[in-house]
């Protein structure tokens, strides 16, 4: 079990989504983030002062079965990319355990698909 | 020859400062149905209009607009007078009226600002504000003047034709509208449109936006009598009632067709109700002015879903509403106008006295002005599209114009995350299969390959065989790229071109059948 944290591009979420959902990989948490990478953030012109600001981002996470781990990479990694500066990162982490709350039951079966 | 009336001038000072205030009434209305990318991008739609038309008017469009009739046809004014009111003084009357020429260039004027702010509606959340910008200046000088021309102006061809239109259903709305509708036809569609929904990011700012719309209508209407009289009571009063009965006409018809009355629907049902009088104001019973109010709602609620299912992009229904909203209402102001109310000592009834002709003279008004509007706003559009285009291109769109256009946020802390995807039932028999090839290169050091990689990817002109393989591969793991879908000999082919001095190692490919791997 592998726990996925990828900072991704707001409006590349539905061709995420989409590429997750052929590989029949439906379960994720979506967060509104803000941050900074390479690009160090986002210049907003305030009567015409220059602030930098952090740029808006989504942060998806997601508990992924062994046999899915590669599979929900690749779909992150080509439904979010662009090509360009910013497109973001995927963290994948080791995952201890998983409790399904309503059911009780843990482990692999509790992450379901 | 009158004199000056101070109780007309300060209502008249009044009114021009209510109009006013319809114009950021009209940016919230509309800021509110878009996306929060869009929201300064639609509300500068109608704010620049203030400055542009405002000083357009006092140049030349005032001038054109209310100058002195060129050749006796009615067709355009003009008085260098009246260029910067150079020629005039502060106390130099409006004739047959008790306000300064100065007051009724400022009420005009307003007039003229929100006329084409109003065509933002069925451009937005699309368009390049540098040739927006252009686009007003334009519509404003060779199509907004002419028409005020003709119906307002004493020596308008419309005007002395007896057509009435208080205070500008066919000059404001219908030639708004109009042009709205050839704009949007010309014009490519927002991406996804019809599909993909829009999530309003405000049904507040919209629902306030129409509350100031409300508000600053009683100037609009009420002040067209260019004095503060019982006919300026009298379109005060009827705005109202049409307003009320409009937003309330709306919002039933939707709780009964689409189970809940909303925010939208309310703000949409006023501001049809305040159209339709708009042409009326001054002419009409309260009692007509229920029946008008609430059948421009109806027709303009009809409207508003037939763009939709036509695939029209009219965005914010600017034509839906003030374009089919404007010429109805005029229509009905030939059949429910009543010359006793106009004019008391005249006597008489409902339509002008029993006088069905003036339905006809009124169909002509909003038939003149849509034959003229509709090919000058073609060609307008047209030759502003050409080159760059009139509308940015996908990937900016997608961005939002506010950062593209603006480089300045509306909503600092809320990002555009709604999003819809379709899933589709896919057929049980045929399971999706997704191969990933694996390749290996040797006689290539992790580190050197890795700096090389980023550097094509960095690369503002990458060579073909880059650019043939980029978007399938997922990763690249010490000295194994993983390519997802197509041909391993493709990958191959293109890989060992770009690293000359490696070999490539074919590793076994991964096959997800998908339906197996949930079961496993």
């Amino acid at each position: 079990m592998k726990y996925i944290i990828a900072i991704i591009r707001p409006d590349r979420l539905a061709e995420v989504q989409r590429a997750l959902v052929e590989r029949d990989i439906y379960l994720m948490t979506v967060t509104d983030v803000r941050g900074c990478g390479r690009q160090k953030g986002f210049v907003a012109h305030v009567r015409s002062r220059a602030m930098v600001n952090l740029v808006t981002k989504l942060k998806i996470e997601m508990a992924v079965n062994d046999e899915f781990v590669d599979a929900a990479i690749d779909a992150i990694t080509l439904g979010a990319r662009t090509g360009e500066t910013g497109d973001g990162k995927i963290f994948v982490l080791p995952l201890d355990a998983c409790v399904h709350i309503r059911t009780g039951t843990s482990g692999a079966e509790a992450i379901g698909p | 020859m009158k004199t000056m009336n101070p109780a007309d001038v300060s209502w008249m000072l009044t009114s021009s400062a209510l109009v006013l205030l319809m114009v950021p009434g009209l940016a919230l209305f509309y800021a509110g149905m878009v996306r929060a990318k869009n929201v300064l991008s639609t509300m500068m739609h109608s704010m620049v209009a203030l400055a542009i038309i405002g000083v357009e008017w006092v140049t030349i469009g005032y001038a054109l607009a209310f100058g002195d009739d060129v050749g006796g046809m009615g067709l355009i004014g003009w008085s260098s007078d009246f260029v910067l009111l150079s020629g005039v003084t502060p106390g130099q009357l409006w004739p047959d009226t008790g306000i300064p020429i100065f007051v009724h260039a400022m009420f005009q004027g307003m007039f003229a600002i929100i006329t084409p702010a109003l065509i933002s509606g069925a451009l937005a959340e699309r368009i390049r504000f540098s040739r927006y910008c252009l686009f007003v200046a334009a519509w404003g000088l060779l199509v907004y003047t002419p028409i005020a021309h003709w119906v307002w102006h004493p020596g308008g061809w419309l005007f002395k034709l007896g057509a009435l239109d208080f205070a500008g259903g066919t000059v404001v709305h219908v030639a708004a509208g109009c042009s709205a509708l050839v704009a949007a036809l010309i014009l490519r569609r927002r991406q996804g449109f019809p599909e993909r929904p829009v999530h309003p990011s405000s049904a507040a700012n919209t629902l306030f936006g129409a509350g100031l719309l409300w508000f600053g209508w009683f100037g609009f209407n009420g002040g067209s009598a260019l004095a503060s009289t019982t006919s300026a009571a009298l379109a005060f009063t009827v705005t109202h009632v049409a307003a009320a009965a409009g937003a309330m006409t709306w919002v039933v018809v939707e709780w009964r067709t689409q189970a809940k009355p909303t925010a939208i629907g309310f703000a949409s049902g006023a501001v049809a109700g305040l159209v339709g009088i708009t042409p009326a104001a001054g002419f009409v019973s309260p009692a007509s002015a229920l029946l008008i109010g609430a059948a421009t709602s109806l027709i303009c609620f009809g409207s508003v879903s037939a763009m939709l299912r036509f695939g029209i992009d009219d965005s914010l229904a600017a034509f839906g509403i003030h374009g089919v909203g404007g010429g109805f209402g005029a229509l009905l102001t030939g059949l429910l106008a009543s010359k006793a109310l106009y004019d008391p000592s005249a006597g008489g009834g409902w339509l002008i006295d029993g006088n069905f002709s003036q339905v006809g003279v009124q169909a002509l008004g909003v038939a003149a002005t849509a034959a003229f509007v509709i090919p000058m706003t073609a060609t307008l559009v047209k030759v502003l599209d050409a080159g760059a285009g009139f509308t940015v291109d996908a990937q900016a769109e997608e961005q939002g114009l506010d950062i593209g256009e603006h480089g300045e946020l509306a909503y600092d802390l809320v990002a555009d995350v709604v999003t819809a995807i379709e899933i589709r039932p896919r057929q049980a028999n045929r399971p999706p299969v997704v191969v990933t090839h694996l390749l290996t290169l040797d006689g290539i050091a992790p580190a050197v390959l890795s700096e090389r990689w980023q550097a094509l990817c960095a690369a503002p002109t990458p060579p073909g065989d880059f650019a043939a393989i980029y978007p399938s591969v997922a990763r690249l793991e010490r000295t194994t790229f993983r390519v997802v879908g197509g041909d391993a000999a493709f990958a191959a082919k293109h890989i060992s071109a770009l690293f000359p001095t490696a070999t490539i190692r074919l590793g076994e490919p991964e096959v997800h059948r998908l339906a197996d791997a949930k079961t496993a």
